[in-house]
């Protein structure tokens, strides 16, 4: 008794310590703390775990924990900065796929169980007469050791598990930029699927409820719901992956508080609700960032509208500019602001844009980052790469923050993003992305635009900063380009 | 408040015999916690909040490691082996990768 208390007590430690951790996390500074205090929590939740006396395999347990544990380590190590988005993609597909085996070993064992009780029952009464078993109630049932609550859990891990599971390798495949993607099967009628393929999932769901006895119902629905994944995740593009990869962030988390229900344990529900919770709150600042409704992203497609206006017409008066020139400008700026989007990402920039940024800092000019919520390819996807290269981050401005002190500003460079500056969405009530918050590039004195060239960006629609009076365009790769740049301002 | 202190058995019932309800009521209120504590956190560090809440949710490790060291072999432990390497690459990997990112938020003077 006094054991099993200590062993609960230990897990309501782990939960305290991951709701501190999380507090942790709202300052840099003590988020190095949070993220100690959540891994102390899980290595407590563990312990009490292996200590509850419910462990008969401990070999064959510590040896899965070693290889992935192994396995974990090395990746987290070796990865760079640039993958991070897939590989949290790839993280959130393993703790689904991880709550989905739980729920069927769960599952399996009951069913394991019951065939035994059965056939103890038969090898008991094996030399008693017919009749007499029957009047002693043999032929009644025995009862399957599963309610239908905890079949309801078990169905509901099975499905948030699968379709988590799912959608994250295709997302860790679109992000990672795998050829196979362009490959993968997809229908024009993919909405009217998906909707089939829910119907079938609930009523799999009803059968495992209702029948946890009968095992097939649990693979059917884990089979149903990755397909599910697959058809909600194959027709999101590139813009939109923020909020698909918080969106299986939260259900990450909510399959795993399904398995605690499954288990009857507090601390699984504790910690998968606050991921469940953290990753919906991720998500609606997503959607508000890109001023679209979840539905939307997850069942509709952004498509120029017919009647805006034509890019030939946006761009005929563009003025490009050279590196020189772009020196003499930031020669005789005094607060300069840098808005990086996905591509200096991709053109791995921000090593470049350090440079660029301390030798101005140097020569006594103010130098601030304005961070639009989904530039990129994840939440904070900009934060991470200018922390990596070693940008302080009371430089970086969220959105709001820049937007009241760019008038005041001399120079705003926008190195490689094109939607989250495009002033359509403030002053065109008609275009896609209308009321869409985005970054006032184009209120500072001169607006400097790093592109490779005019192409569009997500939206697929012009954007009439890169021809607006105060903008110079720089065509050139992110890195090379800041590197002309840089030595331009050092000979200057 | 007589009546209240008069409920008060019948709750302690009531609470001790609906383990779903409890259950219920702890999801609710921690989903209430972390929509406090996370509103709170800056957009500086959204990646590795998800990174880290994602090690979080490897918290499915305390069910895959019961699975796995069940007292009987069958399908069902080989289930549990699955999913503890599977939960373990989660924890150990988010944790750490959350660790290396946060060490590269520094503050320049």
């Amino acid at each position: 008794m006094i054991h099993s208390i200590g062993i609960d007590l230990t897990y309501l430690a782990a939960a305290v310590l991951f709701i501190l951790g999380l507090k942790g996390m709202t300052h840099p500074r003590t988020a190095v703390r949070g993220n100690l205090m959540g891994s102390v929590g899980m290595l407590l939740a563990i312990i009490a775990t292996l200590l509850a006396g419910k462990i008969f395999s401990f070999w064959m347990v510590l040896a899965g924990m070693l290889l992935g544990g192994g396995i974990g380590a090395f990746v987290a190590l070796r990865v760079p900065m640039t993958s991070m988005p897939e590989m949290v993609g790839l993280l959130n597909g393993f703790g689904g796929l991880a709550s989905l085996l739980v729920a069927g070993a769960e599952i399996h064992r009951a069913g394991v169980e019951h065939a035994q009780a059965i056939a103890a029952r038969s090898a008991e009464w094996e030399n008693i007469p017919r009749a007499v078993q029957t009047s002693m109630g043999a032929d009644a049932p025995i009862p399957f050791g599963m309610t239908s609550d905890v079949a309801l859990a078990v169905a509901a891990s099975c499905l948030i598990g699968a379709v988590t599971f799912a959608g994250s390798l295709i997302a860790f495949l679109k992000l990672a930029e795998h050829p196979v993607v362009k490959q993968l099967p997809r229908s024009p009628q993919q909405q009217l699927i998906n909707a089939v393929l829910a119907c079938v999932c609930f009523l799999l769901l009803l059968g495992v409820t209702g029948w946890p006895q009968t095992e097939t119902f649990f693979w059917l629905l884990a089979i149903c719901a990755g397909v599910l994944g697959y058809g909600l995740t194959i027709g999101i593009g590139g813009a939109d992956m923020p909020v698909v990869i918080a969106l299986l962030n939260s259900y990450s988390g909510l399959a795993g508080a399904a398995t605690g229900f499954v288990l009857g344990n507090s601390v699984l529900i504790i910690a998968g609700s606050l991921v469940g919770a953290s990753g919906l709150i991720l998500t609606n600042i997503m959607c508000r960032a890109m001023n679209r409704s979840l539905p939307a992203v997850l069942f509709g497609t952004l498509g120029p509208t017919a009647d805006g206006p034509k890019a030939d017409d946006v761009y005929k008066s563009v003025k490009s500019t050279s590196a020189d020139e772009i020196a003499m400008l930031l020669d005789v700026a005094t607060r300069i602001v840098i808005v990086p989007g996905y591509g200096m990402a991709v053109a791995q920039a921000q090593h470049a844009v350090r440079d660029l940024s301390r030798l101005l800092q140097d020569k006594g000019v103010e130098v601030l980052f304005g961070i639009h919520p989904v530039a990129g390819r994840m939440p904070g996807h900009m934060n991470i790469l200018l922390a990596e290269a070693d940008i302080s981050y009371d430089l970086m401005k969220e959105l709001d923050d820049i937007n009241g002190s760019l008038e005041q500003t001399d120079v705003c460079l926008v190195i490689g993003a094109n939607d989250t500056v495009n002033p359509d969405a403030r002053t065109n009530p008609t275009s896609p992305i209308a009321g869409m918050p985005i970054i006032n590039a184009d209120r500072a004195r001169t607006c400097i635009v790093l592109k490779r060239s005019l192409s569009p960006g997500f939206a697929g629609i012009p954007n009439p900063l890169f021809a607006a009076e105060n903008c110079l365009m720089f065509y050139a790769d992110g890195q090379k380009g800041l590197m002309e740049i840089m030595a331009a301002l050092k000979s200057g | 408040m007589l009546a209240a202190l008069e409920a008060w058995p019948q709750l302690a019932i009531s609470m001790t015999s609906h383990p779903l309800i409890i259950g219920i009521t702890i999801f609710v209120l921690a989903v209430f916690i972390g929509v406090e504590v996370i509103t709170k956190i800056p957009p500086t560090l959204h990646t590795p909040l998800m990174s880290g809440s994602n090690a979080i949710s490897g918290i499915t490790i305390v069910g895959a490691l019961l699975a796995a060291g069940a007292e009987h072999m069958s399908l069902a432990r080989w289930l549990g082996f699955l999913a503890v390497v599977l939960a373990s690459i989660n924890v150990v990997g988010g944790f750490l990768v959350t660790h290396r990112m946060l060490g590269m938020f520094r503050r320049r003077d």
